[in-house]
């Protein structure tokens, strides 16, 4: 993607965020476990990871906002812990929970968010219908925020966080639970921002915001675990195959399946209802599609299909951080 | 043919507040047999809790009719509640309980048997893996495991239908597919109904039957593929540069039939792949419109949803929205 960076601040090779060696330990535990990365200008960066895996520590290290136990990192050349100031004042960052004021409109939610981050009125002026514009509320600026629909309220809420011009933005599950076609035309904004060079980070366990970002880095028990595009992510990292078995009784195809994994007749790694099909994870297509139909035909199961399927990125994702000796339990 | 297990037919619930009437369900109608797993699928405010709380007769019905095993969700509710099992969304375990307290307080508010109960509570602690955490306080438990603990409280009397309403809101990854996983069983070795509600997409492939809820009103329903075989042609995907252009330039070309936008990607609907694929990229080339392949791909149930959400609004003109004029 070509991007010209017109809202970075500061003019530098080095890649806006860098995360170097990071650790954070909390007593005993260790949140963040020697995490390296980078992202660079104009990406749209998807951070991902399950609950308590050390997404937001990290994101919090990055802010200024916590102490790292060692490593280092930095945002658009300033350091977190050391330069907290200039970090603040070039970053942008918008939560799931995000604060709008109700009781006020639009125009002035975003003249609000602008004086916090100490903006001239002549800036203003010029920036908050810019803001308007890009956030499609033209005609709804003069609303009381409070009757506006969700979508709506996210868009705005994206336009204060951006209202300094950062060159950063952090993005906290922005799109969670909301409907489909607010979600497309949030990202659309978010694209649009990206475009102009602004690096975007999103952190996020929905896989279908994850499916949307440029590049991925998974973060489990502290540590990275992969650091790659959807698409790279989904051909590489899969650990084994998924088999897709149409059949007559998909109820009774688990049974039998999870039976043969069970007393090791067949090495499957998981095996669950997808509707009216069964999906399982084997080690080898060619071999286990033919052990999966013997043993379906012994047990008088009329198969239509056996297929081998991409992996969602959920799939890629569970593989991931899933301890490979205990996924042979399930 | 199975039996029908849940039953609404041309549902209506308004909410009267002062002067105003919202229809949070409108006109609704479904059917689920024995043993599916239903799930109703909609966006926040689409009407999905209301319906699952006038189904169960927590809610009166404002018209048509609306029943559970045969039984009328308003006239018989005690029925109703002796063979079903709900999950609210805010499901409320009371969290100074431990596990097995909760599922002790829970069978004795549906009057199991003590005896039932001896049996009922060992095999669901394990069935859901909660077996080594019975003396654990609710309130200390991960999010997943509190959805864990609220199905086996939900499954204590025996049910033969579970309403679960956004069991996995909130939820990562791998708890989400643990729980999935536990329906499937519950399908698999018991035959339960179950109808869930969601707003994740990518959810309706867990089930054999969905419906497609919008604004209260039921805007496709069947199986998976009976839905996107409602969709329009065949489905290319590519990333142009600059992006508005390429999407104004595809639109007017014959053949295409809907265009999407996903983030940085223009998804393309057309009557014919062969066709259509070089044209596109001659038009783009033409304008001087950069761009990655064109693949084809096969359309999920959220570009499904996508495309009869928009179908549905021109066909009704009083629903035309104002989209946001920036960002079209």
């Amino acid at each position: 993607m070509i991007t010209e960076p017109s809202f970075t601040q500061k003019q530098s090779s080095t890649p806006p965020v860098v995360v170097e060696n990071l650790v954070k330990r909390f007593g005993d535990f260790v949140a963040v476990d020697n995490v390296s990365f980078n992202v660079q200008a104009g990406e749209v960066f998807g951070w991902l990871g399950p609950n308590g895996a050390g997404k937001t520590t990290t994101i919090r290290i990055l802010l200024g906002l916590l102490k790292p136990t060692s490593g280092k990192t930095f945002v658009l050349g300033f350091d977190s812990n050391l330069q907290k100031k200039e970090v603040h004042a070039r970053v942008g960052y918008m939560s799931q929970q995000f604060t709008l004021y109700n009781d006020l409109t639009p125009w002035e939610n975003i003249r609000f968010y602008g004086g916090v981050h100490e903006m001239r009125p002549a800036e203003l002026r010029l920036r908050i219908p810019e803001i308007i514009h890009m956030a499609g509320l033209e005609g709804r600026e003069n609303a009381m925020t409070r009757t506006l629909s969700g979508g709506w309220k996210q868009r705005l809420a994206l336009g204060c966080a951006i209202v300094h011009k950062p060159g950063v933005i952090f993005l906290d599950e922005p799109t969670a639970g909301v409907d489909p076609i607010s979600r497309r035309e949030f990202w659309q904004l978010i694209y649009q921002m990206a475009d102009e060079g602004v690096t975007v980070v999103v952190t996020t366990h929905y896989m279908d915001e994850a499916e949307l970002c440029q590049r991925i880095g998974f973060i489990s028990q502290g540590k990275l675990v992969a650091l790659a595009s959807p698409s790279v992510l989904k051909k590489s990292q899969m650990r084994g195959f998924v088999l897709e078995v149409n059949a007559s009784n998909p109820e009774q195809v688990v049974r039998i399946l999870k039976a043969a994994a069970q007393n090791q007749q067949l090495a499957l790694d998981e095996v669950a209802l997808y509707g009216a099909q069964v999906h399982t994870v084997v080690p080898d297509v060619m071999l286990y599609k033919e052990k999966i139909m013997a043993l379906l035909l012994a047990n008088q199961i009329s198969v239509r299909s056996i297929d081998w399927i991409a992996p969602s990125l959920e799939d890629v994702f569970i593989s991931s951080v899933k301890d490979p000796l205990e996924s042979k339990s399930v | 043919m199975a039996e029908t297990v849940i039953l609404a037919k041309d549902l209506v619930k308004q909410f009267k507040n002062d002067k105003t009437v919202i229809t949070a369900v409108d006109h609704l109608s479904l059917q689920v047999a024995a043993g599916e797993t239903y799930g109703l699928i909609g966006p926040d405010g689409a009407g999905k809790t209301t319906t699952i709380r006038v189904l169960l007769g927590l809610l009166n019905r404002t018209a048509g009719e609306s029943s559970i095993l045969g039984f009328d969700s308003m006239r018989s509710t005690y029925p109703i509640r002796d063979r079903t099992g709900y999950i609210a969304q805010s499901n409320v375990l009371p969290p100074d309980l431990s596990v097995m307290e909760n599922m002790q307080f829970f069978a004795d508010i549906h009057g199991v048997d003590l005896a039932v109960q001896k049996k009922n509570i060992p095999e669901l602690l394990a069935f859901t893996g909660l077996g080594n955490f019975t003396s654990r306080l609710a309130g200390k438990l991960s999010g997943g495991m509190k959805k864990k603990l609220a199905l086996a409280c939900s499954l204590i009397h025996e049910p033969q239908v579970i309403f679960l309403d956004e069991p996995t809101l909130g939820v990562d990854p791998v708890s989400r597919r643990d729980f999935w996983n536990l329906l499937g069983n519950l399908r698999t070795e018991k035959g339960l109904t179950i109808f869930m509600s969601t707003p994740y997409m990518d959810e309706a492939e867990r089930c054999t039957q969905v419906g497609l809820i919008t604004k209260g009103r039921m805007i496709a329903s069947g199986t998976l593929p009976e839905i996107k075989a409602l969709l329009p042609g065949h489905l290319l995907e590519f990333a142009p540069f600059p992006f508005k252009p390429a999407q104004q330039i595809c639109l007017i070309l014959p053949g295409v039939l809907e265009t999407q936008v996903y983030g940085e990607k223009l998804h393309v609907f057309v009557d014919d792949v062969a066709v259509r694929q070089p044209q596109i990229e001659a038009a783009l080339a033409a304008e001087g419109i950069r761009h990655d392949e064109l693949r084809e791909i096969e359309a999920r149930m959220e570009e499904a949803y996508i495309s009869l959400v928009n179908r549905h609004k021109s066909t009704s003109l009083e629903n035309v929205q104002s989209l946001p004029g920036g960002n079209q």
